[in-house]
């Protein structure tokens, strides 16, 4: 019972995470690899405002903090025209040192003694608490950016990934929406950072490596169940590839021989593995046709 | 409307591939005219749509659109009054989004509003009108993937993005040479349907020399970067396709050089 409360609880609060990583990965075709340092540094900005003492003032400043991130990839990327993965790069590795500093130089701070937002709702015990707000958050900010890609500017960003030139030929201005996006995408990753560092009750800023994979894993598992239809389908289906990523791993770590620290890898290989799947097909229907056409013969 | 003068463009300057694309071009255009350009490949018919859309900045010259010079202007912003079709049906539609959607990105050009809901009932409605006019069976099809259709199909949708919002300018290069005959014919009468409806101002680059005299009230052939000849009224309504071709070894002392055009000559 245990074990299923708490990967729905973490599953949607990293749902969060993969509904920011499906915008980059799926909607405008790049890895955002900034997700690495902007997980963290809403994680800290999170962890930091609320050992202050404004557990909500946190969350929106990790979100603001994620924007940022994410719009200095998008800057560098456009303006300065450098490589969509170096700039994430770019971004990540400068965020190490910014999340050191917001933490005062401390890799991590707990957060046991502060007022937490799940410490804080009214009528509901922590417990409880832990299971509500990733619902409610989960929801909201699902329907919210489906919302958003419905709009007038979220069709754009999504012309945008599709064909950028014919973007260019309807008087947009595809800089701006790609800008606009990298930081929506990464104020969402910020966001679940940002949760997940109250739900635990700590921070750890080397908790984010590694984090990529992760939604990546979740929005490939999520498009394994419900196909690649229509953006809509797409970011519900980002939350509950994340559900899924989660009770996966519970699964492994509870019953199989694999530590704990092998995570990684199995999502890894999971990613790998996904990825791979349409050339493999593509080998194996040519190896027949070879084998085919030697019977033939 | 259009006004250009002077036009240069130099690729790769100061290098040892230096290749002049367009050479002291000079056009002028009247409201409403319809100019078809013919020419050998690498003659700089793309180039010459490429400066006006703003793909790159002139070396030197200045063009300038209803009396707007636009010569600095950066890509998108001129993209607000000029519409261009290409040859290859892929470039011009998003394939992953609806007819409808594709429809309303371009139309946004009139009515930008960030926030408000794409597209509206109200646009739906007007797109499936305008689409039932060419008569192409898409207005069925409006919540289709633009993926899923074929070449021709997608041109149509294509051209009515374009014209959506009546540019001031309409750019098609060799937007039929990538379809088969049928339907070129077909996207060729819906092109010349519409440019009559607006009275658009359109510059067309063909291969097809018989068409470039046909279609449209003035040609023009370019070569090397600079326009050779420019026919309209009369002495075009006398022009033949071995003029065109007569005209043109006779100046340049060599043989048209673009082979689907001379696979085109009798055509």
């Amino acid at each position: 019972m245990k074990l299923l409360i708490g990967s729905l609880q973490l599953g949607l609060l990293y749902g969060v995470l993969a509904l920011g990583i499906y915008i980059s990965f799926r909607i405008l075709s790049i890895p955002d690899l900034t997700t690495e340092g902007s997980f963290a540094f809403g994680l800290s900005v999170s962890a930091a405002i609320t050992a202050a003492g404004h557990p909500v003032l946190a969350i929106l400043a990790a979100m603001a903090a994620g924007a940022l991130a994410g719009s200095v990839t998008g800057l560098l990327q456009t303006r300065f025209r450098i490589h969509p993965i170096l700039s994430g790069i770019i971004t990540m590795s400068g965020l190490y040192s910014i999340n050191l500093a917001v933490l005062s130089g401390s890799p991590n701070l707990s957060l046991v003694r502060a007022a937490t937002l799940f410490k804080l709702i009214p009528f509901l015990s922590k417990n409880d608490a832990m299971t509500v707000i990733p619902i409610v958050m989960a929801l909201l900010f699902l329907v919210l950016i489906i919302l958003f890609f419905h709009t007038h500017i979220g069709m754009c960003i999504r012309a945008v990934g599709d064909n950028e030139d014919m973007v260019r030929a309807s008087s947009i201005n595809v800089n701006a929406c790609k800008v606009l996006s990298f930081s929506v995408s990464n104020a969402l990753v910020a966001l679940s950072g940002a949760l997940i560092a109250q739900y635990q009750g700590y921070a750890d800023v080397s908790s984010s490596t590694g984090i990529l994979v992760v939604g990546l894993a979740s929005v490939i598992i999520g498009e394994a169940v419900f196909g690649r239809r229509s953006v809509t389908l797409g970011f519900i289906s980002a939350v509950v590839g994340s559900l899924v990523y989660r009770y996966i791993i519970a699964l492994a770590t509870r019953y199989s021989p694999l530590p704990a620290y092998m995570l990684k890898l199995v999502s890894a290989v999971i990613v790998a593995l996904a990825l791979a799947i349409p050339a493999l097909r593509q080998n194996m229907k040519e190896a027949r046709q070879k084998q085919g056409g030697k019977a033939h013969a | 409307m259009l006004d250009i003068q002077n036009a240069v463009k130099v690729f790769e300057k100061g290098t040892p591939i230096e290749h002049t694309a367009l050479n002291h071009v000079s056009l002028h255009m009247a409201p409403g005219e319809f100019l078809t350009i013919i020419g050998s490949n690498g003659a700089g018919k793309s180039t010459l749509f490429n400066a006006i859309c703003g793909s790159f900045l002139l070396n030197e010259g200045r063009i300038a659109l209803d009396g707007q010079d636009i010569t600095f202007l950066k890509e998108h912003k001129r993209a607000l009054h000029i519409g261009r079709v290409f040859q290859d049906p892929m470039k011009g539609t998003a394939p992953h989004m609806t007819i409808e959607e594709n429809l309303s990105l371009a139309y946004s050009r009139a009515t930008a509003k960030p926030l408000s809901f794409a597209p509206s009932r109200k646009q739906a409605a007007l797109f499936r009108d305008k689409i039932a006019e060419f008569g192409m069976n898409l207005e069925d099809r409006m919540k289709t993937k633009v993926g899923m259709l074929s070449g021709g199909q997608r041109q149509a949708v294509t051209l009515l993005m374009c014209t959506i919002v009546p540019p001031k300018l309409l750019l098609l290069d060799e937007h039929t040479a990538a379809l088969d005959p049928a339907t070129a014919d077909k996207v060729m009468e819906i092109t010349k349907r519409t440019v009559e409806q607006h009275h658009l101002t359109t510059l067309m680059i063909t291969h097809n020399m018989a068409s470039a005299l046909a279609i449209g009230s003035r040609t023009i052939m370019m070569d090397a970067g600079q326009i050779l000849f420019d026919f309209s009224g009369e002495e075009r309504a006398r022009t033949t396709v071995d003029d065109l071709l007569r005209l043109y070894s006779d100046s340049r002392h060599k043989v048209l050089d673009n082979d689907r055009m001379l696979l085109q000559k009798n055509g």
